[in-house]
């Protein structure tokens, strides 16, 4: 019977495209779909200042394959640019270091097509920035003009593109996403441990029906039936019992979650060759996490509480069936089921017929919120592709950068305050509670010289405290702040390659993200220290 | 701060290194520092990069432009088309080069003035007189085995009444969007073997399950792989890099699923189950070769302080879910069978146990991962793989109980592995019952 299978399938068929292989690594990753999205993308560098960290952020987002990028930069390629940047050489010297960058880039990836400015059309930031949206994302690298900025986000805002701020000084570094609102994934491909709800507390008709029918004469079972029950089986059954001497409760409590892992312990046969029963062990060991009465994951909450600020959000499909799902849980108390069994002791067919019994229970939990969503204004649109995907990762769907944007609550100059005060005071206490120093003294240091682009009078550390000092009165005079700036002085407005390549890698995989719409992006400011050698997440 | 740059030979190509490298900042240790002696004694180091890979192009790139002139390389690979994602330094019409030579011309090309060497060797094939001639061992590698054999050959080259013995070993690896990187100063900080239990082996699934029960799409292509391959010899030697091999694997695999109705058996998966394969981006190479040369400038230079000197010695990253870093001290292990000097506790289920089920034990435990062990105790042969003749004469000890070989609890045997020549496991039973 093997063989018949086997010759009805052509073994050419299914081998790999050239393109499959070159790309095999990260496909396992983000999949054809994110591969897609990357490829349709195109990504605007305005490299500014030294400039490396923006080619090395390119160089880790042509390899993968982005479909198209350009480079805006002013800059003639001089000796010291040799020193620090892998995509120019000697032959490059006194020319264009934007046509430099984009040429030897372009090398790394024959699929990626590259463009350079300024050119002899378009001459200036502004006159690039003229034509209809076009850029999936704009990447910018400090120090700026502060004129170039405001041009940057004036685009950003009017054609809501994502914006990147990255800054890389001697051992320091930090970048910013700036999104252009609340930012739902869905694809966050949450650790497959994590992932299992097996709904053990509040099963439905089919799955107790094939436990009971499993296990209505258990103790007349042979030794290998009885050692190939899965576990999932074993613990519907007990809890049976359980609940019956317990007023139809379930083990809540610790110690009663403790007392029921004995009862499945004492329940393994111990008169077998092995002198135990795998299966009994797999269901000891799963008590304590398979009996948590569900709650509501907070990133889900935090899509349900969301206010929307504009109506157009509101129409996207992934807010339709977030309506619907919050329809659902309000309705039932539990989320669609996932539907993924986890792999564990049992026959073939058995554990199969259960498989296929969450499969069935999560295409009908589905399948009602896809009605639902069809019932909404404008919910014909939506496919039923994004309700499976969603309804299969509900618990860990995800929003960034809630009540960040343009329609933010609080400036920003406010929440950099609220976080410093934060920062600090956790500081204070920092060496009892054994937790890593802040790294915002490096962001507000940093950020004082954000448009500091004259290389010929580097940054002076009075100047830099000065500018923290408008922005978080009192924090020039910590002791770290100091330092922070003494060192960004040191650097005296260059980059280190390897700073800049670490921060290059950084951008690329959150620029990665935000493109595929997979796994989650920082919300919203990483910053780099190179001298502890670690990064921290701020929400500023 | 008034100090003062004390430039290379190349001062306008190095400005931005030199501005940070020679002058020190509020963090740098005096004692450690001397400014205008930096660039002079980086320019004559000679470092030794292992790996030529994702991880090892980018090193070399981030050494080159962190002023180190006299670089050396070693990989046995050849250039894969896989590798065109993140392998920078390779085209389309290198596939099939060696790595390294390819690798070291190009960054030759691009640096003027750095000098790589490639070595398109096994690091075993090298001695310790190789070794002692580097100041720095920068490690990008994708195997456990290599990062321990190295480790232990570095550990073994200590000696203290020579300081140049001590060469400090800096490490990184990655795995899809999460890696680490490590520094180690060998004798003085935790080594590579005291932290193997942070690279814990996937466990394997049963033999039993493949042969009868397969559940998943992953226990059909073993069984094709383990099972089927073995019986039925399609081709003399299966070759993993071979897609008629593959294919013939996937075929198999996919009829068995077929019959048990399993879903997910593909192509993809029968090659990434077969071939073991790790995903990798180029974003995560960056990240993590970029944290190593970091450490190499800082240790190299002395401007910051490194890792491993003597705090924190251990990054670990995570990109997936935001970016998580976890920066921390590896203690030393005082049982580490490579830089410690106690024996390890091996618990035993009892006297029992057979000697074959014991040996087996510690390919799977994390802390030991041992494929191919011998053992001795108190002097006498319990089982040797090498020569042949002994192996025979060894072999029925095998099969004989702990009780039966006269091994007590609290006893210490001796084990030792091929893959790790110069290094004793020692391991003292302790029994369960």
């Amino acid at each position: 019977m093997t063989e018949i299978i086997m010759s009805q399938t052509p073994p050419i068929l299914h081998a790999p495209s050239e393109k499959e292989r070159k790309y095999d690594r990260q496909l396992r990753l983000w999949a054809a779909s994110g591969q897609s999205a990357l490829e349709s993308a195109n990504i605007l560098l305005v490299n500014s200042g030294v400039g490396a960290v923006g080619a090395e952020t390119l160089k880790n987002l042509v390899l993968p394959g982005i479909g198209r990028f350009a480079i805006y930069d002013e800059a003639v390629v001089q000796e010291a640019d040799l020193g620090i940047n892998f995509f120019l050489d000697e032959s490059w010297l006194g020319r264009s270091r934007s046509q430099g960058l984009t040429e030897l880039i372009s090398e790394l990836n024959p699929d990626v097509q590259g463009t350079w400015y300024p050119s002899e059309n378009v001459k200036t930031l502004e006159s690039l920035l003229v034509d209809d949206s076009q850029f999936t994302i704009i990447l910018y690298t400090l120090p700026i003009r502060q004129g170039q900025l405001a041009q940057l986000e004036a685009y950003g805002q009017r054609h809501k593109t994502p914006l990147v701020a990255i800054h890389s000084a001697g051992f320091y570094s930090y970048f910013q996403l700036n999104l252009p609102g609340a930012f739902p994934i869905v694809d966050t491909h949450p650790d497959e441990t994590a992932t299992t709800d097996l709904r053990l507390l509040s099963p439905w008709p089919e799955l107790v029906a094939f436990a009971e029918e499993l296990t209505k004469d258990i103790d007349n079972l042979d030794n290998f039936e009885h050692g190939h029950l899965p576990y999932v089986v074993i613990l519907l059954h007990y809890l049976g019992q359980w609940k019956a001497s317990h007023n139809g409760n379930p083990p809540s409590t610790y110690k009663e979650k403790s007392e029921f892992r004995k009862l499945i312990q004492a329940a393994a046969r111990t008169d077998n060759a092995e002198g135990g029963e795998e299966n009994f062990d797999e269901a000891a060991a799963a008590v304590l996490k398979t009996l948590a009465t569900p709650s509501l994951p907070s990133g889900l909450k935090e899509v349900f509480d969301h206010e929307h600020t504009s109506p157009a959000e509101q129409r996207s499909g992934f807010w339709l069936i977030a309506d619907a799902v919050k329809q659902f849980y309000e309705k039932h108390g539990c989320l669609p089921l996932p539907g993924k069994l986890p792999d564990m002791k049992a026959q073939s067919k058995v554990y199969v017929q259960l498989q296929n019994i969450y499969k069935a229970k999560a295409r009908k939990d589905a399948a009602e919120i896809l009605e639902a969503v069809r019932a909404m204004p404008g919910g014909d649109r939506v496919d039923a592709s994004e309700v499976e995907l969603f309804c299969k990762n509900a618990a860990f769907v995800k929003l960034v950068n809630a009540t960040g944007g343009p329609h933010a609550k609080t400036s920003p100059a406010s929440r950099l305050k609220a976080v410093a005060e934060q920062e600090f005071s956790n500081d204070e206490s920092a060496s009892l509670t054994l937790s890593p120093l802040s790294l915002l003294p490096i962001y507000l240091a940093l950020q004082a010289t954000s448009h500091h682009v004259d290389s010929a009078t580097p940054p002076r550390a009075d100047n830099i405290l000065a500018a923290i000092a408008e922005r978080v009165p009192g924090a020039e005079r910590n002791e770290r702040v100091i330092q922070a700036a003494q060192e960004v002085v040191r650097a005296a407005g260059g980059e280190l390659h390897n700073v800049a390549a670490l921060t290059g890698g950084l951008v690329a995989q959150e620029t990665i993200k935000i493109v595929t719409k997979q796994y989650i992006p920082i919300d919203n400011t990483c910053v780099y220290d190179g001298i502890a050698g670690r990064c921290q997440v701020l929400r500023l | 701060m008034s100090s003062q740059v004390h430039p290379s030979s190349e001062p306008a190509r190095w400005r931005y290194l030199d501005q940070v490298r020679t002058r020190p900042g509020p963090f740098t240790n005096p004692d450690l520092f001397s400014g205008e002696q930096v660039a002079a004694a980086m320019e004559s180091m000679k470092i030794l990069v292992i790996g030529a890979g994702g991880l090892g192009c980018e090193i070399l790139k981030n050494l080159a432009l962190s002023g180190f002139k006299d670089i050396h390389v070693i990989d046995m690979d050849t250039i894969d088309i896989s590798n065109l994602n993140r392998q920078f330094l390779f085209r389309q019409d290198d596939v099939g080069k060696s790595k390294a030579e390819v690798a070291a011309r190009f960054v030759e090309r691009r640096v003027r003035g750095v000098k790589i060497t490639p070595h398109n060797k096994r690091i075993q094939d090298f001695d310790e007189d190789f070794y002692m001639q580097f100041q720095l061992v920068v490690c990008g590698l994708d195997s456990i085995e290599a990062r321990r054999w190295i480790n232990a050959t570095l550990v073994n080259m200590v000696d203290e009444d020579v300081e140049d013995s001590y060469k400090p070993l800096i490490d990184g690896g990655t795995e899809g969007f999460k890696g680490q990187a490590r520094v180690i100063i060998p004798t003085v900080t935790s080594c590579i073997e005291c932290q193997l239990d942070m690279h814990a082996p996937r466990a394997a699934v049963p033999l039993c399950t493949l042969a009868s029960i397969p559940r998943q799409p992953e226990h059909c292509i073993e069984w094709a792989h383990v099972i089927a391959w073995d019986q039925e010899k399609p081709f003399p030697a299966l070759d993993k890099d071979d897609p008629e091999h593959i294919s013939w694997l996937y075929q198999k695999a996919l009829a068995r699923a077929q019959e048990f109705n399993i879903q997910g058996v593909t192509y993809s998966l029968t090659q990434g189950v077969v071939k073991n394969i790790i995903p990798a981006i180029a974003a995560t190479n960056s990240v993590i070769a970029a944290a190593c040369c970091n450490e190499a400038l800082k240790i190299a230079s002395g401007c910051a302080p490194a890792l491993g000197l003597p705090d924190n010695n251990y990054m670990m990253y995570s990109g997936n879910d935001a970016i998580y870093t976890y920066t921390f001290r590896h203690e030393r292990k005082e049982d580490c069978p490579v830089c410690g000097n106690r024996p390890r506790e091996l618990p035993v289920s009892g006297p029992q146990q057979t000697l074959r089920d014991l040996l087996d034990s510690l390919a799977d435990r994390p802390e030991a991962q041992l494929k191919q062990p011998s053992a001795r105790a108190a002097g006498k042969t319990l089982y040797m793989r090498v020569p042949e003749s002994l192996e025979k004469q060894t072999r029925p000890n095998l099969e004989k109980t702990l009780a039966e070989l006269g091994l007590e609890d609290g006893q210490e045997i001796a084990v030792s592995d091929p893959a790790f020549a110069t290094v004793v496991f020692r391991f003292t039973l302790r029994f369960k019952q």
